[in-house]
C-alpha cells in the first residue's frame, strides 16, 4: 500500500496488451472514422472539412424515417425482453431452489455458445414457410396455407429479442439476488396486496439491474446488424443496414462514418433521456 | 387479565421433521411476553406461524378470541419487526413508517400525524427524509419498530431484533423497548436466544427446547425455581454436576462429591448449583445448609461480576463460585482453602 505511485513493471506489462487492444483497436478507428465523417472531396480533388455528410442524414427522410423506426424498434424490444425476463428471472431467484436455479441458469446460456448467426438461422428453420411451426400447422389442418412469418418485422423482432434476452436476465438476476425475502414478507405483513409489493417493493428494488440490462439490449439491438437483414429481408428498415450500404455499396465513407457516428450519439442520447425520466443515475446502475 | 393470545396444542411439521411440537400457551393483554431458546428449537417457526407467514400443522390459534386459521399475513391484527429488520432501502424514513397506512387507503393528512406522532415516540422527530441506509444501527431499529407500531397491532411478534447491534447498543436498546412496551401497552412477544434480553424485558418468559415449551413463567421464577434441567442450565449460569447415586438424604456426584441434600422423593441424575448460592464461611449456626472445603484455583475477575473457579477437597469436582461485593474476600488468592455452604434448596436436582 505504501507503494502506491511507483507501480512496478509487472504492472505496466500487465496493462499493455488491454492499453494497445483499446487504443489499436478501438481508439485509433474510431478517430478515423469521426476524421472522415467530417471530409470530403474539394473541387480540386483534395480533402475539404465538410458537414454534408451528417446534412445528409437530415435531408433525406428515408434516412432519419430509418432511424426512428429502427428507434422505436429498439425501444419496444427493450420492454419487451423486460417483460418476458423479469418473471423467469425471479422463478430462478426467488422461487425455486438454489440446486436448481443454477442448473436452469445454465440452460439460458446455450443460445451464446452457438453464436448469433446460427440462433437466427435456427429462428429461420422455425418461422419459415415450410418450417416447423407452419408445417404442424399445416398437418393438424388449422390453416390450409403456409402463414408469412419469415423476412418480416415479427420475425426480426422474434430473432432481436431471442438474442438479446439474456443480457436483460442476468443483470435482473443479480440484483433480485441481494434481495431480502423478508422484505417481501415485511411488506405483506403491513398489509401490502401481491401487486402492491411487486410495484412498490421488488420493481424499485431490482431497478438499477433493469436499467443496465435495459442499455445493454437497447445497444444491443440498435446496433445490430445480423438479425434485421437475415430474417426482416428487405422489407425491413435498420439503419445498421444503411450504414453498411454507404460502406460496402456505394462506397460512401464518409457517410457512412457519419452515420455510425450519429448511431452512437443519439442511442445514448436516448439512454440519458430514459436515465433522467425514471430518476436513475447511471453511477448506481449494477451495482 | 385479558388474553389477547391463545395457542392451543400447536404442532409444525416439516418434512421428517417436528419443528413445533404440541404447544400451548396464552398471552395476557399488554404483557411482555419472550420466548427463550436456542437456535434451531422452533420458536422462529411458532412466530411465523402467529404472523400467518406459514401454515400450522395442527392446533389453534386465536387472537382476541378468534381463530386465526386460513387468514393470511396481511389480513393479522399482528405486525413483526424481522430480524434483519427488512427495511425498505429504497425508501426513506417517512416511506418506510408510512408504507403499512398507505396500504390502508387513509387520507393523506391522516397518514402525515401518525407517522409524525409515530416517529416522535421512538425519539427519530426531523429523520423523515433520510435514507434508511443513513441510519445508525440504533435508528434503524426504531424505525422498524415505528413502521410496525403505527399500525396499531394487537399484537407486536419481534424476531431477535436486537441481534445484529453491538453489545453495548443492545443493552441500551433492551430498556428502551422495555420502556416504550409499557409506554404503548401493546402486547409483544419476544424471541431470543438471549436469556439476559428475555429476562430483563420480559413479563412472562416461555424457555423453548426441540419445538417444546420447558417452562413458562415470571422471570424471577424461572431463575430461581427451573422446572427441569434444561431451564437450570440454560437460563442464567449454573454448575452442573452429574450424579451418582442417592442414599437417604445424601447424594453423590459422579467425581464421588457426597452432598447432603434432604426432602428428595426421586432419583436424580443431575445437579445444577448457581455460582451465588455458594456461602463463603458461612456461620457455625447456620441451618439447612451443605457444607464442604473448596480449594481455590484461579480468580476469574471480572468487576461486579468476579468468579473464583475452586475445587472441592473430598472429590477434585471443580466449580465456578461468585464473589460477594463486599471487600472480605478481596485477599482470597490462589491456593487457598475456603469452608463453603450450600442452602438445601440451591442444590437443584433433576
Amino acid at each position: 500500500m505504501e507503494n502506491k505511485k511507483g507501480f512496478n513493471i509487472t504492472f505496466y506489462l500487465l496493462i499493455l496488451p488491454v492499453l494497445l487492444w483499446l487504443i489499436v483497436l478501438i481508439v485509433l478507428p474510431h478517430l478515423d472514422l469521426l476524421i472522415s465523417s467530417f471530409q470530403g472531396d474539394s473541387d480540386a480533388g483534395g480533402k475539404v472539412f465538410t458537414l454534408e455528410h451528417y446534412m445528409a442524414f437530415f435531408q433525406s427522410k428515408i434516412y432519419w424515417l430509418t432511424f426512428i423506426n429502427t428507434a422505436a424498434y429498439a425501444i419496444g424490444i427493450t420492454i419487451l425482453a423486460f417483460i418476458v425476463t423479469f418473471p423467469v428471472a425471479f422463478y430462478l431467484t426467488k422461487v425455486i431452489s438454489k440446486k436448481y436455479a443454477s442448473f436452469l441458469a445454465l440452460l439460458l446460456l446455450i443460445p451464446l455458445w452457438v453464436g448469433e448467426l446460427v440462433t437466427v438461422y435456427g429462428w429461420m428453420i422455425i418461422l419459415g414457410d415450410h418450417g416447423v411451426i407452419n408445417e404442424f400447422l399445416l398437418s393438424i389442418g388449422l390453416i390450409d396455407k403456409p402463414i408469412d412469418m419469415l423476412y418480416t418485422n415479427f420475425s426480426m423482432t422474434i430473432g432481436l429479442l431471442y438474442i438479446s434476452m439474456l443480457f436483460m436476465v442476468v443483470p435482473i438476476m443479480s440484483t433480485l439476488e441481494s434481495l431480502d425475502d423478508s422484505l417481501i414478507e415485511a411488506a405483506s405483513d403491513l398489509g401490502a396486496s401481491k401487486w402492491t409489493i411487486f410495484t412498490k417493493i421488488i420493481i424499485p428494488y431490482s431497478m438499477p439491474g433493469i436499467t443496465s440490462g435495459g442499455i445493454i439490449v437497447f445497444m444491443l439491438v440498435i446496433g445490430d446488424y445480423v438479425a434485421p437483414d437475415i430474417l426482416g429481408g428487405k422489407s425491413s428498415l435498420w439503419f445498421t443496414e444503411q450504414i453498411y450500404n454507404e460502406f460496402l455499396s456505394t462506397f460512401n465513407w464518409g457517410e457512412g462514418a457519419a452515420f455510425g457516428f450519429l448511431l452512437l450519439m443519439i442511442s445514448s442520447s436516448i439512454i440519458w433521456l430514459a436515465l433522467k425520466l425514471t430518476g436513475q443515475k447511471l453511477e448506481r446502475v449494477g451495482s | 387479565m385479558n388474553k389477547i393470545l391463545e395457542i392451543k396444542n400447536l404442532t409444525k411439521e416439516f418434512k421428517g421433521f417436528t419443528a413445533v411440537k404440541n404447544v400451548s400457551f396464552n398471552v395476557d393483554e399488554g404483557g411482555f411476553f419472550s420466548i427463550l431458546g436456542p437456535s434451531g428449537c422452533g420458536k422462529t417457526t411458532l412466530l411465523r406461524m402467529i404472523s400467518g407467514f406459514i401454515q400450522e400443522s395442527g392446533g389453534e390459534i386465536f387472537i382476541r378470541g378468534k381463530l386465526m386459521r386460513g387468514i393470511p399475513p396481511e389480513k393479522r391484527p399482528v405486525n413483526i419487526v424481522f430480524q434483519s429488520l427488512a427495511l425498505f432501502p429504497m425508501m426513506n424514513v417517512r416511506e418506510n413508517v408510512a408504507f403499512g397506512l398507505k396500504r390502508q387507503k387513509l387520507k393523506k393528512s391522516e397518514i402525515d400525524d401518525k407517522v409524525s406522532d409515530m416517529l416522535a415516540r421512538v425519539s427519530l422527530q426531523g429523520f423523515e427524509k433520510k435514507k434508511v441506509t443513513e441510519l445508525s444501527g440504533g435508528q434503524r431499529q426504531r424505525v422498524a419498530i415505528a413502521r410496525s407500531l403505527v399500525m396499531k397491532p394487537s399484537i407486536l411478534l419481534l424476531d431477535e431484533p436486537l441481534g445484529a447491534l453491538d453489545r453495548k447498543l443492545r443493552e441500551h436498546m433492551k430498556i428502551e423497548l422495555k420502556l416504550l412496551q409499557k409506554e404503548l401497552g401493546t402486547t409483544f412477544i419476544y424471541i431470543t436466544h438471549d436469556q439476559s434480553e428475555a429476562l430483563v424485558m420480559s413479563d412472562k418468559v416461555a424457555v423453548m427446547n426441540k419445538g417444546r415449551f420447558e417452562q413458562i413463567d415470571t422471570p424471577r421464577n424461572l431463575y430461581k425455581n427451573p422446572a427441569t434441567a434444561f431451564v437450570a442450565g440454560f437460563v442464567g449460569e449454573s454448575n452442573r454436576l452429574e450424579l451418582k447415586s442417592k442414599d437417604g438424604d445424601f447424594i453423590t456426584t459422579k467425581d464421588g462429591w457426597k452432598l447432603k441434600r434432604p426432602g428428595l422423593d426421586f432419583t436424580p441424575e443431575v445437579l445444577y448449583i448457581r455460582p451465588e448460592a455458594f456461602i463463603l464461611t458461612p456461620a457455625k449456626n447456620l441451618d439447612n445448609i451443605s457444607r464442604f472445603e473448596v480449594k481455590i484455583k484461579t480468580i476469574l475477575f471480572d468487576g461486579s461480576n468476579t468468579k473464583v473457579a475452586a475445587i472441592e477437597s473430598s472429590s477434585g469436582a471443580e466449580v465456578l463460585i461468585s464473589l460477594p461485593q463486599n471487600a472480605r474476600f478481596e485477599n482470597l488468592k490462589e491456593g487457598d482453602t475456603v469452608e463453603v455452604g450450600i442452602n438445601y434448596e440451591n442444590l437443584k436436582c433433576y
